[in-house]
């Protein structure tokens, strides 16, 4: 894919001439530098890349991006980002968005966008709270949660965002954490590489009005025991010493093991290119939050038909039968009589 | 059989210049049908026609109902009509709801042929009827024939080894057979039509053939009928004509646009009635580039299109009123990035779901200030059938060259209207094309190698439209408020009051670009008639009964709703008197008193039917009397 005449480019190259606005040491700083870093290693040109978002703190994301961008309205980036992606594949579109603008205002639009297999790499920055509106209850914040709209505790059940687009079947699914750069930018360049809808969920920490909601599982030092790394055909392991695992019961369900009491045998070993999505769903549904051990990494990447590229194959498929439209012959395809 | 005598003799031959036919029957009957080919049958044979469709909401209503019925008016013309047609001179009745519902509507002494066999007492009673109105004298008024049209259909099927039941669904073609021949028109080009229509399936070809022979021999043998009637052919313009309603010449208007500016058509929708029908045919015209989407709503609709639009494809949605009502937001978004749109609205009876099927032109209001902010764009109106394919041209070039949504009004009543068409050449069509911006284009001279998004022509304020991929043009807009100029965010107060003013004088500035008022007036009367829209039809057929009885009235019709034309105001203070009809509660009226201080007098009808000629031209010799 990549393209050896594209000229070297280095961070500065993807940088914009706008100062960011985050607060001081928002998690939105880190998948900025990620991706600024990252660019230069894709080998791609920055006039065909683009990046689209909705409303929201994270939204801010492509004026600092020095490639063509989009600040358009909540909820609706990805349909905006559908419309140029189908009418222009020759472009890289990136879709940026907060949990509440894309799992709550623009809900349905996330759902058709991973349905249809749009070419588009998603980015959700979930940091389980509304952040520019100042403090209120997010789709994803936790059941109990005190915000300013929510002062006796919320009683809203939350949405799993990899749960949501597995069962949207995306074709490609992952997750990964502000606090990881090298992971970020390895799931940010697995998505790019996706033929399709690529989501990559990430958790992000709004340290202004839900400081720590990752905390128990990205602090550098619970890593090890709390964030299950998904790696492909490899069994599913973690802990300081890789010591527990992943099993499935005999009722079907996951459950985390000591892998000394079960065999390693018995691990299961995780094949992101499963038919189904019904193991990666499982996986998605391991943890009750991000409190608990946390599968990250790639959960499900197929090969699908891309929606844009069967519009164009439709439309040369229709050329090839028809010819080319010809208005005057359309114009006359009817019932025709001469007035004299 | 009949109320009327069996002669022996030849009927008369009437020659008429006008002819209003409404055909009407069960949802299930095939009315629609029945309709359109008459329709096409009187085009091929040299009249003028227009035609207005009315069913109800319902796919299928529970059959025999007053709530089921379906109906189809034409009017056939050898004179030059607009109309299609106030009370109908001939009624066919398939069953006694339809007979029920519609009788009113015909003339007095109007012809109603009917479907005897359909009266019988389960249907009379699923209509309401307590007597049967073949026999209590209802229909005294008027000559009614009475027709066997299911027995006698299938009797004829009889040997076509169809089933009974399958027979009886062509009963249709049986009416279709009798009016034919009541009216002299040709029968080949059904004959013709039903073959390749049906041509998959022989059986259907063969009951729906015989059936239709069986009606036009009915009432060739039976001489039941006192009169047939000719209605010449009409002194159009000369030239190659076809017959096509309002959302496909809207369809094709938009593949003409799309050659006109060299550019790919991206069509976005989401179902909604009246406008799918756009969406079925531009999707059916891939071969023309054009990409079809149906959305998964009408925000992602109008979202998918502006996205196309920034990408340089011609960006367009299609919807009515509840969808327009929902893109609004998207609208403003498309506006603010000063990005092309069209929006097309097919307005239908509102508010809420409203009067689906049925047609209103209430969504003015909607179109030019239903969204947020100041927020002021161009809008357009088509006022014909036929029209709608000049109106989505003159749409879709301005939205590319001003760089602007532009709202599309057209309505339910010419989106299933029809009427014969002079088919245009598309070398006579306007070049709409317009310029991408590139890197030498919007650099060059500015010794300033910083992209400026926001730098406007000076002519039309029109911002350059810079499309991904262009390089060194690299740039992020949004809706936030921009800076003039560079389009980086500014909250400065003095750049949004400057920003808005620019919006809004880039619109005004449309106005030097639109062609004039359509005025047709013989300089002599104190009375102007003013229309936008479809009620253009209704007046100008008024117009003409008025002045042929001597009356003074003159006729302007506005195109362009925002801006208005230049010209307007010095046309509106020439005359005495302006009378402005509208379906709706008198929203242009209220913009035109408002904006230049001028009575206005505004005529409402909001009965999900277009005004009849008739209704204009009480109206237009009430105002010269008073």
């Amino acid at each position: 894919m990549t393209d050896v005449s594209v000229p070297q480019t280095t961070r500065a190259d993807w940088t914009s001439d706008q100062e960011p606005r985050w607060c001081p040491g928002c998690g939105d700083y880190s998948v900025l530098s990620a991706m600024q870093l990252l660019m230069p290693t894709l080998g791609v040109r920055r006039e065909n890349t683009v990046f689209i978002s909705g409303i929201g703190c994270a939204a801010r994301f492509p004026y600092y991006m020095n490639t063509y961008g989009m600040h358009g309205i909540h909820g609706r980036a990805p349909a905006l980002a559908t419309g140029l992606a189908v009418s222009r594949p020759d472009l890289d579109v990136w879709v940026i968005g907060g949990d509440g603008d894309m799992l709550s205002i623009g809900g349905n639009h996330l759902l058709h966008a991973l349905r249809r297999n749009v070419k588009l790499k998603i980015l959700l920055f979930n940091n389980q709270i509304y952040g520019l509106t100042k403090g209120q209850l997010s789709p994803t914040s936790e059941v109990g949660k005190v915000t300013k709209s929510t002062p006796m505790g919320s009683v809203d059940e939350p949405f799993n965002p990899v749960s949501v687009a597995l069962g949207a079947e995306a074709t490609f699914v992952a997750r990964t954490h502000d606090m990881d750069r090298g992971h970020m930018q390895e799931m940010f360049r697995r998505a790019w590489e996706h033929d399709g809808a690529a989501f990559v969920e990430i958790y992000q920490n709004c340290n202004v009005f839900n400081d720590g909601a990752f905390a128990a599982i990205t602090k550098k030092d619970k890593r090890k025991s709390m964030l299950i790394d998904l790696e492909h055909g490899m069994p599913i392991r973690f802990g300081d010493n890789n010591e527990r695992g992943v099993m499935m019961g005999a009722d079907g369900q996951l459950r985390i093991v000591d892998v000394d009491d079960v065999g390693v045998g018995n691990i299961i070993v995780h094949d992101e290119r499963a038919d189904t999505p019904t193991l990666a769903f499982a996986l998605s549904r391991l943890a009750a939050g991000p409190f608990l051990p946390t599968p990250v990494g790639v959960y499900r990447a197929v090969e699908s038909p891309e929606y844009a590229e069967q519009v164009s194959r439709q439309i040369a498929f229709s050329q090839e039968i028809s010819g080319p439209g010809d208005l005057d012959a359309l114009l006359r395809s009817r019932t025709l009589w001469e007035v004299s | 059989m009949t109320d009327t005598a069996i002669r022996t003799s030849r009927p008369d031959v009437q020659e008429l210049d006008r002819l209003v036919v409404r055909f009407a029957g069960d949802s299930g009957d095939g009315m629609q049908l029945t309709g359109d080919r008459f329709s096409n049958a009187s085009a091929v044979m040299g009249n003028d026609l227009a035609t207005m469709p009315d069913f109800p909401a319902e796919i299928r209503a529970p059959a025999g109902t007053l709530h089921g019925v379906s109906a189809f008016q034409v009017q056939v013309s050898s004179e030059d009509i607009s109309t299609p047609g106030d009370a109908p001179n001939v009624l066919v009745a398939m069953n006694p709801a339809a007979l029920r519902s519609e009788l009113h509507r015909l003339e007095v002494g109007g012809t109603i042929i009917i479907n005897s066999d359909s009266f019988n007492e389960r249907n009379l009673d699923k209509a309401g009827y307590e007597a049967n109105p073949l026999e209590d004298g209802t229909l005294d008024r008027y000559t009614a024939y009475r027709v066997p049209m299911t027995s006698l259909t299938k009797e004829v099927c009889k040997d076509l080894g169809v089933k009974p039941r399958d027979a009886e669904r062509s009963k249709n073609f049986f009416a279709l057979g009798v009016v034919s021949w009541m009216f002299g028109r040709p029968t080949a080009p059904t004959l013709e039509w039903i073959n390749v229509k049906f041509g998959r399936r022989p059986k259907v070809v063969a009951a729906n053939t015989a059936a239709f022979n069986a009606g036009h021999a009915f009432g060739e043998t039976t001489e039941m009928f006192h009169s047939t009637y000719r209605v010449p052919a009409a002194k159009l313009p000369p030239g190659t004509y076809t017959s096509v309603n309002g959302n496909t010449a809207l369809a094709w208007g938009l593949l003409a646009a799309s050659q006109q500016a060299k550019l790919p058509l991206f069509l976005a929708s989401y179902p909604i009635t009246p406008a799918s029908d756009i969406l079925h045919e531009l999707s059916g015209r891939k071969n023309f580039g054009v990409r079809t989407f149906q959305a998964e709503d009408e925000i992602a609709a109008v979202c998918s299109a502006v996205g196309a639009s920034f990408g340089g494809h011609i960006g367009v949605t299609t919807t009515s009123g509840p969808g327009v009502a929902l893109k609004s937001e998207a609208i403003g978004l498309a506006l603010s990035l000063e990005v092309p749109l069209v929006v097309i609205d097919i307005q239908r009876g509102g508010p809420s779901t409203g009067l689906p099927t049925k047609t209103e032109a209430s969504d003015l209001n909607l179109a030019l200030y239903g969204r947020h902010g100041e927020a002021p764009l161009p809008v357009v109106a088509s006022y014909s059938p036929t029209q709608c394919f000049f109106a989505a041209i003159e749409a879709v070039r301005i939205a590319l060259k001003y760089r602007t949504p532009v709202v599309l009004l057209s309505d339910g009543y010419l989106g299933n209207g029809s009427e014969p068409w002079r088919i245009p050449r598309s070398e006579d069509l306007p070049d709409i094309s317009v310029e991408f911006a590139t890197a030498e284009s919007l650099l060059n001279g500015s010794g300033d190698s910083s992209v400026r998004p926001y730098r406007r022509d000076p002519e039309t304020l029109a911002r350059p439209w810079i499309v991904p991929g262009t390089p060194g043009l690299m740039h992020r807009i949004g809706g936030l408020e921009k800076e003039d100029g560079t389009g980086n965010i500014s909250y400065d107060p003095d750049n949004h009051e400057l920003m808005t003013r620019l919006r809004a004088e880039k619109v005004e500035r449309v106005a030097k670009d639109i062609p004039p008022t359509m005025l047709d007036s013989d300089g002599l009367a104190d009375l102007l008639m003013l229309t936008w829209g479809s009620t253009w039809g209704a007046v100008t057929s008024a117009v003409k009964r008025v002045r042929a009885a001597g009356g003074k009235v003159d006729h302007a019709h506005l195109t362009h709703l925002n801006p208005l034309p230049i010209d307007l105001e010095p046309i509106l203070r020439s005359y005495a008197k302006v009378y402005l009809p509208e379906m709706n509660m008198g929203q242009l009226a209220m913009l035109l008193r408002g904006r230049f201080l001028i009575d206005v007098h505004s005529v409402s009808k909001v009965q999900g039917v277009p005004f009849t000629a008739g209704e204009i031209a009480d109206l237009i010799n009430g105002a010269l009397n008073d």
